[in-house]
């Protein structure tokens, strides 16, 4: 017989760690990295890859010989800050460009502020953010997909550029879509300038409902940004259709799906409770919409989950769970 | 149909009920049993048998040592050896009479034969004096003395009594057993407990990981309704498994659609919980004269080939149980006295059970073993397995910072200590150790207070009474 062990309980424990999840979320992003470099090809491939491997390499230098703990890259989350922050470049990305950034979004946005668990910002958003406002030369040369094996690279506006700048010069939305050939079905499967993971809105929706059902995440904090999306457009675009774009084209274009399913849902910088997160949500999707429809930037969803990560802390104090016997 | 359950927060442990199909079998008497007279919440007992003296099986050995206390009955026939200090299954000392056994001779007005009783004394008061002469206290384990949970507080009502049948956490089967080979007994046991309350309801909550426990029950009572008008308004209530659902607090919820307000009792509410086992030991005390000298205890765990459901006189040495069974598994790295989430480890194999001991159940050094801390990533999964609404990750982090005032404020003192937060936390944060010790904090906080406030208000009134007295 063994020397017994004796502790306080509970004696078991659930098998699912931190590492757990972070993998369900590796896994929800597959489809949307797959179709991205299917769309994208070889170029794609390398911003992944380098954005994957130094955010893994740049977390591990940090741990192991600046604070001198034990390397926290096992747990994944290097690696899933990796993917979105390739996801949330173009293709065209230079390599050393994506480097740059992988420095900030692990070295700035997460490990100065104490590494997993401790940063106020979503570090793929800080990291994407520097580089667009750092080098807006290449992180606004947008790529129309050519495929795999495709021909070479046809630059061209994302649809939220395009609209952006046909507005300032005078024309009316039907007439920038009609001229720019702009259809729903081709946004919702692909093909439309604008970040690599940008491409697929099914791909991602794919990936979204793995993590509700697998319970990752719940679906409020999404469906509350998506929800005001499409409220306050649809109220815009009633009154003034030539000014304004309707419900289903924000929807689908720029990286309102991608971050409202991955990045605003990001534990460590979102509201604990289900009603902080609702009005986290209501917060990035009015904002997103402002920033669209007002600011002179054609895309805001990443400012818009920045300036909502702040109120975070605010949120958490404000707002807490029901409690059993208590009003 | 909807399955009912609790309605906030619990988890889903595999429920491991591998000792399910084991018949609660006899064990042997031991040579030697040390029966404490600290079985229950309150005072101990007061020991009214010497050293040298001959008891009987089911004699009385200790007298209730205030009001919340209770009778304690020899469980063997013999001689007594000592009364002193013992180690207990955690190595604490506890006042316990030691008894050297002779034969088995029970006392004459036991009946110790199967004849169901079923007719209920019209006699209430008579019956819980019975319960309180039987030493009967709550085995879910809280070992609560019944007779005073069954006296409620002028002015208080009770609208249901409700039999716990959850057995909710893994391993555990003794009350599964019970249910199934015992149902009618159990039955009768809450038509008495409800005819002492004056209650018209009953349910007898069953988890619906039991269906040949639901089923008995449902057979016994259609069988059981004519006889006596105390068996109608008893109903079988199948529960959604989920754990912590035996916990009185869930299961009020789940089974009333009401909520104890933090620092109530369930009779607050109209409800009286009582144990499956309690229910038959309050049957044995009223109708057969049987105090609560032996209880059913699961023998568990993965790693130990004998599984078994034993019934076990009470002040039998753990090591006895064990040894009988075949002894300690070569790789069973902890042995837990009760469940896998609340039971408490054995320090101690000599140690003798208790009235409330439900199992004993040997884990392995890999299941039981507990990660390297991680770093909290807020998922909030403990905030959605807390039972009881609370938020153990902010708990966590205040009384690390020694904010009492805080902890007070987010209800740390409500804490039920289920070990759902530690369970689900993806980062091994030991959140169940660090809020136990937050909870001790506040609740001292709160009977500091409770106390200053009494004597200011004595003071107040000595104050006006002086003053009174001047005037006059």
């Amino acid at each position: 017989m063994e020397k017994l062990i004796v502790s306080p309980s509970p004696h078991i424990h659930s098998k699912v760690r931190t590492k757990n999840l972070m993998l369900d979320v590796v896994i929800a992003l597959l489809p949307t990295v797959i179709v991205s470099v299917v769309f994208y090809g070889l170029g794609e491939l390398l911003v992944l890859a380098v954005s994957i491997l130094s955010c893994i390499l740049i977390e591990y230098l940090i741990t192991r010989y600046l604070l001198k703990k034990p390397s926290t890259i096992g747990d994944f989350s290097a690696a899933v800050t990796g993917i979105l922050l390739a996801l949330n470049l173009p293709s065209t990305t230079p390599w050393w460009v994506v480097f740059i950034g992988a420095v900030v979004a692990i070295g700035v946005a997460k490990m100065s502020f104490g590494g997993l668990g401790q940063n106020v910002f979503n570090p793929a958003l800080v990291g994407r953010v520097f580089l667009l406002i750092s080098f807006p030369k290449y992180m606004t040369r947008w790529e129309i997909p050519q495929g795999l094996f495709g021909a070479d690279a046809v630059s061209g506006a994302t649809p939220l550029g395009a609209i952006k700048e046909g507005l300032m010069q005078g024309g009316s939305v039907s007439d920038i879509m009609a001229q720019h050939g702009y259809s729903y079905s081709q946004m919702l499967f692909a093909n439309i300038g604008g970040s690599a993971g940008e491409a697929c809105a099914i791909a991602i929706l794919a990936g979204f409902i793995y993590l509700v059902v697998r319970k990752v995440i719940k679906p409020w904090i999404t469906l509350s940004i998506l929800g005001t999306v499409a409220g306050f457009s649809l109220i815009f675009w009633l009154a003034n259709p030539a000014q304004f774009t309707d419900p289903v084209f924000n929807l689908l274009t720029g990286g309102l799906l991608l971050g409202s399913c991955f990045m605003a849902t990001d534990y460590v910088t979102s509201p604990m409770s289900t009603k902080g997160g609702v009005i986290y949500g209501i917060g990035i999707g009015f904002l997103t919409l402002m920033i669209r429809y007002f600011g002179s930037y054609p895309e805001g969803m990443s400012f818009a989950i920045l300036i909502m990560n702040c109120t975070v802390p605010l949120l958490n104090n404000w707002f807490h769970q029901k409690k059993y016997g208590r009003a | 149909m909807a399955r009912r359950t609790f309605s906030m927060g619990g988890i889903h442990p595999s429920d491991s009920k591998i000792s399910r199909e084991c018949k609660i079998e006899k064990l042997a008497v031991p040579p030697v049993v040390y029966i404490s007279l600290s079985q229950h919440i309150g005072a101990p007992a007061k020991p009214v048998v010497a050293v040298g003296d001959k008891v009987k099986v089911g004699q009385v050995i200790g007298e209730p040592g205030g009001f919340m206390s209770a009778y304690i009955h020899s469980s063997v026939s013999g001689t007594v050896k000592s009364i002193k200090d013992t180690l207990d299954q955690g190595g604490k000392a506890q006042p316990t009479v030691e008894i050297a056994v002779e034969g088995d001779e029970w006392l004459e007005s036991i009946d110790r034969s199967d004849a169901l009783v079923a007719d209920i004394p019209a006699d209430g008061k008579a019956i819980l004096e019975k319960i309180k002469l039987g030493g009967i206290v709550g085995l879910g384990g809280a070992t609560f003395p019944t007779h005073v949970k069954l006296s409620p507080p002028p002015g208080k009502t009770c609208d249901m009594l409700i039999i716990n049948g959850c057995e909710c956490e893994p391993y555990i089967t003794a009350d599964d057993r019970t249910l199934r080979e015992r149902g009618a007994e159990v039955v009768v046991g809450a038509a008495l407990i409800k005819h002492v309350l004056g209650v018209a309801k009953a349910t007898i909550a069953i988890e619906d990981n039991k269906p040949e426990a639901i089923q008995n029950i449902q057979k016994v009572l259609s069988e059981l309704r004519g006889k006596d008008p105390e068996y109608a308004g008893i109903e079988v209530l199948p529960l959604m498994k989920k754990y912590p659902e035996g916990g009185e607090k869930q299961l009020i919820d789940a089974v009333m659609h009401r909520q104890v307000k933090s620092g109530g009792l369930p009779i607050d509410v109209g409800a009286v919980v009582q144990n499956v086992a309690t229910a038959l030991a309050v049957y044995e005390a009223v109708q057969k004269n049987k105090p609560l000298f032996e209880n059913s205890i699961t023998v568990s765990g993965e790693c130990f080939p004998h599984q078994a459901n034993v019934l076990v006189r009470v002040g039998t040495p753990l090591r006895f149980i064990i040894d009988q069974l075949g002894g300690v598994p070569e790789n069973a790295a902890k042995i837990i006295s009760g469940g896998p989430m609340m039971g408490k480890a054995i320090s101690n194999l000599d140690g003798p059970t208790l009235k409330g001991t439900g199992s004993i159940l040997f884990l392995t050094r890999e299941q039981t073993k507990r990660e390297p801390e991680g770093h909290c990533i807020r998922c909030g999964k403990c905030a959605d397995a807390c039972p009881m609404g609370l938020e153990p990750f902010l708990l966590y982090r205040l009384y690390k910072a020694g904010d009492a005032a805080a902890l007070e404020r987010n209800a740390a003192q409500d804490c039920i200590q289920c070990g759902c937060c530690l369970y689900t936390c993806p980062a091994n944060l030991p959140l169940l150790d660090i809020i136990s010790l937050a909870r001790g904090q506040v609740m001292g906080i709160l009977k500091a207070r409770a106390v200053a406030a009494k004597a200011a208000a004595e003071a107040a009134k000595a104050k006006a009474e002086a003053e009174k007295a001047k005037t006059e």
